[in-house]
C-alpha cells in the first residue's frame, strides 16, 4: 500500500496534469466520447494510478497457490500445469461423435468435452414426439448405455478426463459414464472429469430444465455426496455463469449469479450431512470470456478472491483447498458473428488470451463458424491451434498472473468484487437464490442487460465489426450439415432396441428408483442399477418426474 | 385496439434471449404481446393463436431444426383454419434456407445482424395489410 503522503503528493500532481498538459491536449483534439464505459456500463476512468488501483498486497492478492487465490491458485500456474485444452463437442449419433473426438484428441487436445443433443439435455429420447428435428443437431444423441459405448469406443476411460455439459439429467449421464467404465474394466474410483451438474443457471438463463428447484437441488445433492464418496477425483458440479452471460447478463451479474448459485449447492451438501473439506475442492466453475478484455481478466482474479474469502467466513475449512477457485473457460458465442465469419478467429483469440491471462484451468475456444452451424472439422481445428499458439508461442505463460499489479485491473477487479456483494446482499433479501429465481430476480436483471446492450447495438453506440460498421458483402463458408436420416436412423435404432431388452426386470428397477426417489435416499445406487439394464435417459427422467413433477416458469415477458 | 403479437416456439429449443428481445421492442412500439412459453407442443401453440386472436406470429428458432418447426406450424395453422394469420421468424438460419421458407408460407426471415427496429418495422406493415 501506498502510504498517504504520497497519494496526496500523486493526487495534486494528476490535479497539476489535468488542467496544463491534459487541458491543452483535450482542447486541441477532444476525446472520442464524453464517456467511455465498459459492458457493465461503468464508466473506465481515463487514466489508472495508485489513487484508484491501490492494493494492500498481502491481504488482497497474496502469494499464487496460496489465500485468497486472486493471482492464482497453483504456485506455479502454467509453468508446470499448462490449461486443459478443451473443445467441446457432439453432433449427429454416437458414432459421428466418437470419430470427431478421436479427430481432436489426434489434433493434441488434452480431454474430452460432450455436447448432448436438446432431447438428451432434456430428459427426453429421440422418439419422444417433442424431439422430432432435434435429434442429434445441437450436440450428439444419447438414449441408452449402447450409445455411450459407442460414444467412447477406442477411448480407455482411464486416460482421459471427460467433461459432460449436462444438467437437469445429469446423475443419468453420470451413472452411464460409471456403468461404462465397469464395462471397461476400469474400477470407477479412476473415473476423472466433470459432469456440468449445474441447475440453478438452467431456472436462471439457459432453460433446460425437468423438474422443481428443490427436487432438482437434492439430485445435485446425491451426485455430489455420491462422488465424493465412490469418485474422488470426479468434479460432480461445474458451477456456470457461462448461460448467464450468453443470455445477455454484463460480467458483475455473471460473477455474482455463478458464485452465489456456488454458496447454494455447498451450503445444500453441508445440510446433507458432509464436512466442507469432504467435497469443496471438487468444486468446479465455468466462465465466460466475452470482448471486454482487461474487465473480463479482472472477472476471472475477483472471482478467485470472493470464492476463498466467502468460503473461509463461513465455514473455515482446515483444508486450503476448498477455497481454491478452479474453473473452465469458453470464449463468448453470442459475440461471434455470421457476418464475414473469418474475424471470429480475431476475437476468439481476444477473449482466449483474456481467459488464460485471467488463470484458467481449461479452455474451449469457439470455432469461427458457430453462428452459423456446429463447428466444421477445420473450423474446430483452427480454434483448437489457436490456443496452441497462445501457450507455445506467445510467451504470457511464462509468469504468473502478469497483469496482477496493474493500476487499471486491480481498480477493476475491487470493482467486480463489491458489485458482486452488492448482488448478493440483494439475493440474501429475497430470501436466497431458489426464492428469488421464483420471483424472477436474476431473470428480470439479465433481460435488461441484454435489451440495454441490443440496442447500444442498434443504435451505432456500441460498434461490432462487419455487423453495425465496416460491412461488406461476403461469399458464404462451408457448414457442417446435419442429414435428417441420422434422426431416422437413431429413432429407429431405439426403438428396435427398446423391443430386445429385459423389460420386466428394467420395469422393476425404475418402480424401485421411485420408491427411493420418494423416501429421499440416495438416487444414484438406483439410477446406476436402471442403466446397467439399458434403461434410456427418457426412462429415468420419466420415472422421476412421476415422484418430483415438472417445472413451470414463472411470469410471461 | 392494439395489433396482438404472439411470440414464441415450439419444441425442445430452450434459447430465449432474441424472443424476449424482440417481444420487449415489439411492447415498446405500442404492440400487445402475447409469449407462449417454452417446450410446447404445435398444438399448444396454434390453440393459443386461436384462443388470443392473435394477429401475426413470430417464431424463432436456433437450433436448425427450423425446416421441421416452421413447416408443422403452418401445416396445423392451414389444418385449423388459421392459415390467414401471417408467420414470421428469425434465428441462426443459414441463408439458403430462406427461400424454401418463404415458399411454405413465411413471410419474413430474419437472420443474426438484423437490428429491432427492421423487426419493429416490418411487423408494423405486416398488421397495417
Amino acid at each position: 500500500m501506498v502510504d498517504k503522503k504520497s497519494l496526496d503528493k500523486i493526487k495534486e500532481k494528476k490535479k497539476e496534469w489535468e488542467t496544463t498538459t491534459l487541458g491543452e491536449s483535450i482542447k486541441n483534439t477532444p476525446e472520442k466520447k464524453n464517456r467511455f464505459t465498459n459492458l457493465s456500463q461503468k464508466v473506465i476512468e481515463r487514466i489508472y494510478t495508485s489513487l484508484e488501483g491501490d492494493t494492500d498486497y498481502l491481504n488482497d492478492l497474496g502469494f499464487p497457490g496460496e489465500y485468497p487465490y486472486t493471482r492464482g491458485i497453483y504456485p506455479t500456474m502454467y509453468r508446470a500445469h499448462p490449461w486443459t485444452m478443451r473443445e467441446f463437442a457432439g453432433f449427429g449419433t454416437a458414432e459421428e461423435t466418437n470419430e470427431r473426438l478421436k479427430y481432436l484428441l489426434k489434433q493434441g487436445q488434452m480431454g474430452l468435452s460432450i455436447a448432448f443433443d436438446l432431447p438428451t439435455l432434456l430428459g427426453r429420447d429421440s422418439d419422444d414426439p417433442l424431439s422430432e428435428g432435434e435429434v442429434g443437431r445441437c450436440g450428439v444423441a444419447i438414449d441408452t448405455l449402447v450409445d455411450m459405448e459407442t460414444l467412447f469406443r477406442d477411448i480407455p476411460l482411464d486416460k482421459v478426463t471427460t467433461s459432460m455439459t449436462i444438467n437437469a439429467p445429469a446423475s443419468v449421464l453420470f451413472a452411464m459414464y460409471i456403468a461404462l467404465a465397469e464395462n471397461q474394466g476400469i474400477d470407477p474410483v479412476k473415473l476423472e472429469g466433470t459432469i456440468q451438474n449445474d441447475i440453478l443457471k438452467e431456472y436462471i438463463a439457459q432453460n433446460e430444465w425437468i423438474y422443481p428447484p428443490e427436487s432438482s437441488l437434492r439430485l445435485i445433492t446425491d451426485t455430489i455426496v455420491y462422488s465424493a464418496r465412490h469418485i474422488p477425483k470426479w468434479h460432480p458440479v461445474s458451477i456456470s455463469g457461462y448461460h448467464i452471460r450468453e443470455a445477455g447478463s454484463t460480467a458483475i451479474q455473471e460473477l455474482a449469479f455463478t458464485l452465489y448459485d456456488g454458496l447454494t449447492y455447498v451450503e445444500e451438501v453441508i445440510k446433507a450431512g458432509l464436512d466442507i473439506d469432504e467435497f469443496a475442492p471438487r468444486l468446479s466453475f465455468f466462465f465466460n470470456s466475452h470482448n471486454d478484455f482487461f474487465e473480463e481478466i479482472a472477472k476471472f482474479r475477483a472471482a478467485r478472491r470472493i470464492w476463498a474469502r466467502e468460503i473461509k467466513k463461513r465455514y473455515n475449512p482446515g483444508d486450503p483447498h476448498s477455497m481454491a477457485l478452479r474453473f473452465h473457460t469458453q470464449t463468448a458465442g453470442c459475440t461471434l458473428t455470421a457476418q464475414q465469419p473469418l474475424n471470429n478467429i480475431i476475437r476468439v483469440t481476444i477473449q482466449a488470451l483474456a481467459g488464460v491471462l485471467g488463470g484458467t484451468q481449461s479452455l474451449h475456444t469457439d470455432s469461427l463458424d458457430e453462428t452459423l452451424a456446429l463447428p466444421s472439422e477445420k473450423a474446430v481445428r483452427i480454434a483448437l491451434r489457436t490456443q496452441q499458439i497462445i501457450a507455445e508461442e506467445s510467451g504470457v505463460t511464462n509468469t504468473i498472473d502478469p497483469l496482477g499489479g496493474s493500476y487499471y485491473i486491480e481498480s477493476l477487479t475491487n470493482e467486480m468484487e463489491k458489485g458482486a456483494q452488492e448482488y448478493f446482499k440483494k439475493l440474501d433479501d429475497l430470501g436466497g437464490m431458489v426464492s428469488a429465481i421464483e420471483k424472477s430476480f436474476p431473470q428480470d436483471e439479465i433481460r435488461n442487460a441484454s435489451y440495454t446492450y441490443q440496442k447500444e447495438i442498434d443504435n451505432n453506440e456500441r460498434i461490432i465489426v462487419g455487423v453495425n460498421k465496416f460491412t461488406t458483402k461476403e461469399e458464404p463458408i462451408e457448414t457442417l450439415k446435419i442429414e435428417p436420416e441420422i434422426e431416422k436412423k437413431q429413432v429407429e435404432k431405439l426403438q428396435a432396441f427398446k423391443k430386445n431388452r429385459d423389460n420386466n426386470r428394467l420395469n422393476k428397477a425404475l418402480e424401485e428408483l421411485k420408491k427411493t426417489a420418494e423416501s429421499g435416499k440416495s438416487v444414484m445406487p438406483m439410477i446406476i442399477k436402471a442403466v446397467k439394464l439399458y434403461a434410456t435417459v427418457g426412462d429415468v427422467c420419466n420415472a422421476m418426474k412421476e415422484v418430483f413433477g415438472e417445472y413451470k416458469e414463472p411470469g410471461t415477458i | 385496439m392494439k395489433a396482438k403479437i404472439l411470440i414464441g416456439r415450439i419444441g425442445l429449443d430452450g434459447h430465449d434471449r432474441g424472443l424476449r428481445t424482440v417481444a420487449k421492442a415489439l411492447t415498446e412500439a405500442g404492440f400487445d404481446v402475447v409469449y407462449s412459453g417454452l417446450y410446447q407442443s404445435p398444438e399448444e401453440f396454434v390453440n393459443k393463436a386461436i384462443e388470443e386472436k392473435i394477429d401475426a406470429i413470430g417464431i424463432s428458432c436456433l437450433t436448425g431444426a427450423h425446416n421441421v418447426v416452421f413447416r408443422k406450424i403452418i401445416d396445423l395453422m392451414n389444418e385449423k383454419g388459421i392459415g390467414n394469420i401471417p408467420v414470421f421468424g428469425g434465428g441462426t438460419i443459414p441463408e439458403e434456407d430462406v427461400e424454401g421458407l418463404k415458399k411454405i408460407g413465411v413471410r419474413e426471415v430474419f437472420l443474426p445482424g438484423a437490428t429491432l427496429e427492421e423487426i419493429v418495422d416490418f411487423v408494423k406493415g405486416l398488421v397495417k395489410e
